[in-house]
């Protein structure tokens, strides 16, 4: 469960998010969309405790990251934009390292690599070096270094981003598999992505929220397309522009 | 500590996954021979050139320490100022630049552990690396008389030169993501405390006293010529300490709101 209130996050002037509040159940996958610049990385990064918010906060299973950081940090699996590797590492020393920082005990590492090493896999991969790898392997050593204790909670920061279509279908439903009873917050702007996998949708634009809702209670007959882009050119003639109104226009013709 | 202990691994590993580690204890240890070599051959014609006057009494105060070992690693010193630098410019600010600090700050461990590791890491490698430059006072003690204790005191001195150097580098290298500024940061650093007492000569006041308190090579020069007092100790602790705690706050500040 992660619980997003009143997140604020100011760069000096520039204000990158505002207001941003939203939630993620157990045991569902939440699509965190909204187009480039829109906040997501500045969100995520504030979720997973890497930066401060200026204002707001953020439960995860209940602790806050920031005054009770390291028990959250503890729930948390996380893979940021760009997968944080060590270049001159192979991968399987790299994946024990992790396994270490995080917390896994000594005598469940060896077991916990070749989980995720098969589940992402990697299992021919584990004596190569991470800089020597293909953009879509490192996106996996991502991927598996943000699992291997096994977390209740993930957050990925566009997790399908430089794979090729046969790795985005696998990494997709790896995911899926995944979710089981963990909570998972994935951003992306591949909107099919969200159609597919998740359960829940939250569309950001300009750092506000324009859009939270269910999959399964948007309205029928309209695609995803048509609600993101009405959510976030809404958002740009009327900043008070509330999630159900938009909701309301996209779904006026079909209720 | 554990924490502290798995960073500290990966980062000695990660020293020799590279070639920086190999060409900075090359270049240490050949620079070493060669003072040491330069040293030994100048200690050599001095004696020989003293015996022909045939004057027992000079020819007694003619000493391998002072002659060979305290120049030698006097010389060390100062090529520790351009080395240390070398080494812990990557601490920080390849992390930053690489995106991996995003890894440590979002693990479930305490920044000073994070730090610490880093310190323990850096520290060990220069102990390697002054260790293995003892094997020109062991090339000495094979072939000569000197004094033992004195060239362990003096050794031990480089150690704790060479830690708190390690600290000061990790400082500089946690406040921004950049080496080359994270190296000459730190080099400008090293480099004042070797002249800090400069202008201080002559004068008095607790002003001075204080700067030349901070002077190092007057606290290294005692443990070279064998005299390890707690005040030069507490000198070398103070320094680390501070370095370490500003490297620490400097990491933190990154969750400050």
């Amino acid at each position: 469960m992660i619980e997003v209130k009143n997140l604020t996050k100011a760069y000096g002037n520039f204000v990158a998010v505002k207001d941003v509040s939203f939630k993620a159940e157990n045991g569902s996958i939440l699509g965190f969309l909204g187009p480039n610049g829109a906040g997501k990385t500045t969100t995520m990064r504030i979720i997973t405790g890497y930066m401060p918010a200026t204002a707001g906060t953020v439960l995860i299973d209940g602790l806050d990251i920031f005054s009770q950081s390291l028990e959250a940090r503890r729930k948390i699996g996380y893979l940021p934009e760009s997968p944080p590797l060590y270049p001159d590492m192979r991968v399987e020393a790299y994946l024990k390292f992790v396994a270490k920082l995080r917390g896994v005990p000594r005598g469940k590492i060896e077991s916990a690599l070749e989980h995720v090493l098969e589940v992402c896999g990697l299992a021919d991969m584990s004596h190569r070096i991470c800089g020597q790898l293909s953009k879509g392997y490192r996106q996996r050593v991502g991927l598996a270094q943000a699992l291997i204790h096994d977390p209740p909670v993930l957050v990925l920061d566009e997790p399908t981003i430089g794979l090729d279509p046969r790795q985005i279908h696998e990494i997709r439903g790896l995911i899926h598999h995944l979710a089981g009873n963990r909570t998972v917050v994935l951003s992306t702007h591949i909107l099919p992505e969200v159609s597919q996998i998740c359960d829940k949708v939250v569309i950001i634009a300009d750092g506000r929220v324009v859009l939270e809702e269910y999959l399964k209670k948007l309205p029928a007959g309209t695609s995803l397309e048509d609600i993101f882009l009405n959510a976030i050119t809404k958002e740009r003639h009327d900043d008070a522009a509330s999630a159900e109104e938009t909701l309301e226009e996209v779904g006026a013709g079909h209720t | 500590m554990k924490n502290s202990l798995t960073i500290a691994g990966k980062e000695l590993a990660g020293y020799f996954l590279q070639p920086v580690a190999y060409v900075v204890m090359t270049v240490f240890l050949l620079l070493g021979g060669f003072f040491f070599f330069a040293l030994l051959r100048y200690f050599e014609v001095t004696l020989t050139a003293y015996s022909a006057m045939q004057n027992p009494e000079v020819l007694q105060r003619l000493n391998l320490n002072e002659r060979v070992i305290e120049p030698m690693l006097h010389n060390l010193a100062i090529v520790l100022v351009i080395l240390v630098p070398a080494i812990t410019m990557r601490s920080f600010a390849e992390e930053k630049r690489t995106g991996t600090y995003e890894l440590l700050l979002t693990a479930p461990i305490r920044t000073g552990e994070i730090v610490a590791g880093k310190f323990i890491a850096a520290a060990c490698f220069m102990l390697i690396m002054i260790g293995l430059a003892g094997m020109f006072p062991l090339i000495l003690v094979a072939f000569g008389n000197p004094e033992v204790g004195v060239m362990f005191s003096g050794y031990l001195g480089l150690a704790w030169l060479a830690i708190s150097f390690v600290s000061i580098g990790l400082f500089t290298s946690s406040l921004t993501q950049n080496q080359i500024i994270a190296a000459i940061s730190c080099f400008g650093l090293l480099l004042l405390l070797f002249v800090i007492s400069w202008p201080t000569q002559g004068g008095g006041g607790s002003l001075v006293d204080l700067v030349r308190y901070l002077s190092l090579p007057d606290h290294f020069a005692q443990m070279v010529t064998g005299i390890i007092d707690t005040r030069d100790i507490v000198y070398f602790l103070s320094l680390i300490f501070v370095a370490l705690f500003l490297t620490q706050r400097s990491v933190e500040s990154a969750r400050w709101r």
